[in-house]
């Protein structure tokens, strides 16, 4: 292949076709097409990666035996643990709390600050994470946070919407508990000290996002989980909470039907420690690193199951594993950033989903698994999408129309983050359209949970995006930090209720792993497969066929 | 048609490879040599540094976060073949050129006060207080100079000490505590704890709680919507559907 020729960051063949974009975009400016009605929605769900045929199958043991689960997943599931039990000495704790929070993203830090407020000592919480505080999905979040606190909007309107987002799957009692808090959280953020955007007056701005019936998405720019995450982790800080690094849990503790502790694993080091606590709130966020389907992931670098694999395995129930969600804008081009997100707000903000003749195909704010789906069906059922140079196909993201809608600057002003990363490899989204295909964003099902985050396992708590439930089969922009927020603090508020009433600490035992180990041999599972993997494993296939095992 | 859904996922995962299972030599035409510590690497050209780095066979523990720019893990910094110049950048949105020497700074120890955000005003005093040395800046630009999301650095650092939290509160709005500022700061500061102060100080003394919310809150407390919501968690899909659909949407 010969040396492509780029123009403003485009090799010049797609530069062509964005021409097309440009002598369209007047036409199209007024123009939207009509929302899908529920029919029609099935319809194109069809090709939706979670409706098409393959990529899953039944877990065969445990709770939820049965269940469909995608591929990536159940293989976790069914994988055996990274310990044998032998190795690890249970006798003597290295360290002795009250509450274990495993994960510091936005669920796990509010936990913490909740907990010590509802008072637990600073020294008798202990927070651990698998990367740095702070390397986490949270501080990716870029749209905002949804919160019902207008004249025209009400906690039951937004009950409504994200139900029926979640086709009608979500769990009610705790959908009600998200919606009802929403405003409450709003109001701790701001005393927290969190830049949420305001108007002139003082009041919120607030958008849409898909699938939502009024304007309730709170952002801060496009970096909302940065702003969340950094004010509430100073906080942290400031309460001088204990927290580790580097220091994935591997294992539970157990006592019976109850987790009692953990087992980390230093990943530095290599050497473990053993933790001994009342209660545990689990917080490790998603999955997207497991690329379910092929697909390329808007996700950290952590996001690989952790906490579904380990709760399973002390007899947690999960629920909606059959689901995952597939953000429908994600980069598609250039190559260095293909999966990353490309936030809703920008189609809140007017940007139009655009095809390669120039046509605007679909209502751009359907929910986002009708939405994926439509961009699926253009470029690969329709072949109206446009070809890469290493042979993704995707959509175009009229961004320029946001700045025609709203006026020159708004993207610079609203979309720094984004401006950014796109100005770093040449292109100039003001000015051009983008490239867009779905990407692997969010896990919709995990540990199910009570609306206090309590699971079905004595003294285990979750929250965060490892618990399922809230969302149902899918999740609306704007209610996941929410749900960190809503559910950290409730994990972290029931937690230290419990950890007054007497709590005492238990035997610490692998126990419920031995039973697991039998479960997979009695079920025929015979595999190498361990788990949790901790991390993906992205190195060159050159070097990992040379590597060898000698030191 | 179940056949032709599953023909078009196996389409896409092989369009997504490389992004997904690491890269395959055979897909490369052109290279380039970069040196990583000190230690030569044939890379393929128009990878990050971050996947250039995993291609010639690392696999990260530290300085790998987020990978899309918004965690400050991967703080990087290099200088090309023939150029004195030591410049830095983040290594998940940064593409690797020829000839690049390059290291990453996984962390950085700098000083980080302890404070009670209820008992501070927005104002000079809070600096004083807490990180005094933040006088000492020496106006060089160094900071500025080193900073991957290309705030003025400075700048901020000038409204923090004629106590100007609401500049430098927007001034860094930006800031993902990468680090690197601090670590070419010939006056050793740690520009980027102050501006978190700055923010915080900022976005609860300055821009005080909308009516709006606040009324809402009170709603709330109150037990305005429990009647609503104790109806709606009771009623069934069939009816919830109905009432879904019939709900009007606001326009933007
Ligand atoms: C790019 C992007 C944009 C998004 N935008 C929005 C948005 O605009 N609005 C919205 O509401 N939501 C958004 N989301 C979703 C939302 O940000 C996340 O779902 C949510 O923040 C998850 O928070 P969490 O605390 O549950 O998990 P995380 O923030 O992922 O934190 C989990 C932490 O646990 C750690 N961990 C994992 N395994 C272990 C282990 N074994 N031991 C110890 N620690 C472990 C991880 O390293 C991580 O630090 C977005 C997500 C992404 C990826
Ligand atoms: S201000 Fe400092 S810490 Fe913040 S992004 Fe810039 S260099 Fe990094
Ligand atoms: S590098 Fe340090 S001394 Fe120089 S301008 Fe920045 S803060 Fe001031
Ligand atoms: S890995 Fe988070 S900024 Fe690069």
């Amino acid at each position: 292949m010969a040396e492509l020729k780029f123009i403003g960051g485009y090799p010049e063949y797609m530069r062509k076709l964005i021409d097309v974009v440009h002598k369209t975009r007047t036409k199209r400016k007024d123009y939207t097409p009509k929302a899908m009605t529920m029919k029609e929605r099935d319809e194109v769900l069809k090709i939706h990666p979670d409706y098409a045929p393959g990529g899953k199958r039944a877990l065969s043991i445990g709770l939820n035996k049965g269940d469909m689960t995608p591929n990536e997943v159940a293989d976790l599931i069914e994988a055996y643990p990274l310990i044998q039990g032998n190795e690890v000495h249970l006798t003597k704790p290295d360290y002795t709390v009250d509450l274990l929070i495993i994960g510091g993203g936005l669920a796990g830090t509010s936990a913490a600050v909740w907990a010590n407020d509802k008072g637990i000592a600073k020294d008798k919480i202990l927070l651990v994470n698998k990367l740095r505080h702070g390397d986490a999905n949270s501080i990716m979040a870029e749209g905002g946070t949804q919160a019902a606190d207008r004249e025209n909007d009400s906690p039951s309107r937004h009950f409504l919407d994200a139900i029926g987002g979640g086709h009608f799957t979500n769990k009610p009692d705790v959908l009600r508990k998200l919606v009802e808090d929403a405003p409450l959280i709003m109001k701790w953020l701001c005393d927290l000290g969190v830049m949420l955007d305001r108007e002139e007056d003082g009041t919120f701005v607030e958008k849409s996002g898909g699938g939502t019936s009024r304007n309730r998405m709170h952002a801060c720019k496009d970096y909302t989980g940065l702003e969340e995450l950094r004010v509430i982790r100073d906080d942290f800080r400031n309460r001088e909470i204990h927290y580790l690094e580097y220091n994935p849990v591997i294992e539970f503790l157990t006592d019976g039907n109850r987790v009692t502790g953990a087992v980390l694993y230093n990943l530095e080091t290599g050497d473990y420690k053993i933790v001994q606590a009342k209660a545990t709130i689990l917080a490790t966020g998603g999955f997207g690193r497991l690329h379910v389907r092929g697909f390329p992931t808007t996700n950290h670098y952590g996001a690989t199951c952790d906490g579904v694999v380990l709760a399973y395995r002390v007899g947690a129930k999960l629920r909606d594993t059959d689901t995952v969600q597939y953000h429908p804008t994600g980069a598609a081009f250039p190559q260095q950033i293909i999966g990353l997100l490309l936030t809703e707000k920008l189609r809140s903000m007017g940007a139009q989903p655009v095809n390669k003749n120039g046509e605007a195909f679909v209502f751009p704010l359907e929910p986002r698994d009708v939405e994926a789906a439509s961009f699926i069906q253009e470029c690969y059922v329709k072949n109206k999408g446009v070809v890469t140079p290493t042979g993704m196909r995707g959509v175009w993201l009229d961004t320029p129309l946001i700045e025609l809608k709203n006026g020159e600057g708004t993207i610079e002003k609203s979309f720094p983050g984004m401006y950014r990363m796109f100005k770093r490899f040449d292109l100039d989204m003001r000015k051009d359209p983008v490239l867009v295909f779905p990407t692997l964003h969010y896990q919709n099902g995990g540990v199910e949970s009570d609306p206090q985050g309590k699971t079905n396992v004595d003294c285990l708590w979750v929250a965060g995006e490892v618990s399922g439930g809230v969302h149902g089969k899918n999740r609306l922009m704007g209610n996941s930090t929410l749900d960190c927020l809503v559910f950290g603090r409730r994990s972290g508020i029931s937690a230290a209720e419990y950890l007054k009433s007497d709590a005492k600490h238990g035997r610490l035992t692998l126990d419920h792993m031995k039973n697991y180990v039998t479960m997979l041999k009695q079920a025929g599972i015979n595999t190498t497969r361990k788990a949790p993997i901790l991390l993906p494993d992205y190195r060159g296939k050159a070097v990992l066929a040379r590597m060898i095992d000698v030191f | 048609m179940p056949e032709k859904d599953n023909n078009i996922m196996d389409k896409i995962a092989a369009s997504n490879k490389s992004v997904v299972t690491g890269i395959d030599e055979k897909d490369i035409e052109h290279w380039i040599t970069i040196s990583i510590l000190g230690s030569e690497h044939k890379v393929p050209a128009g990878l990050t540094i971050m996947q250039a780095m995993e291609f010639a066979g690392y696999r990260f523990i530290r300085s790998c976060g987020c990978r899309a720019g918004f965690c400050g893990a991967c703080t990087t910094v290099y200088r090309i073949e023939g150029d004195y110049r030591l410049k830095t950048a983040m290594a998940c949105q940064t593409r690797v050129e020829d000839g690049m020497y390059l290291t990453q700074i996984p962390f950085t120890p700098a000083e980080r006060a302890t404070y009670d955000i209820n008992k501070l005003s927005p104002g000079i005093e809070a600096f004083l207080t807490h990180y005094p040395e933040m006088l000492r800046c020496l106006g060089c630009n160094s900071c500025t100079k080193a900073c991957p999301q290309d705030i003025d650095v400075m700048e901020y650092i000038a409204a923090g000490k004629r106590g100007d939290v609401a500049l430098m509160a927007e001034l860094s709005f930006d800031c993902i505590q990468c680090g690197l500022c601090a670590m070419r700061c010939p006056a050793e500061l740690a520009q980027y704890n102050y501006a978190q102060l700055a923010r915080r100080l900022y976005g609860k003394y300055e821009t005080p709680l909308p009516e709006h919310l606040k009324k809402r809150v009170e709603e709330i407390e109150k037990g305005k919507y429990n009647e609503e919501l104790d109806k709606l968690t009771k009623t069934g899909t069939e009816e919830l559907k109905k009432i879904y659909v019939a709900r009007d949407i606001e326009k933007e």
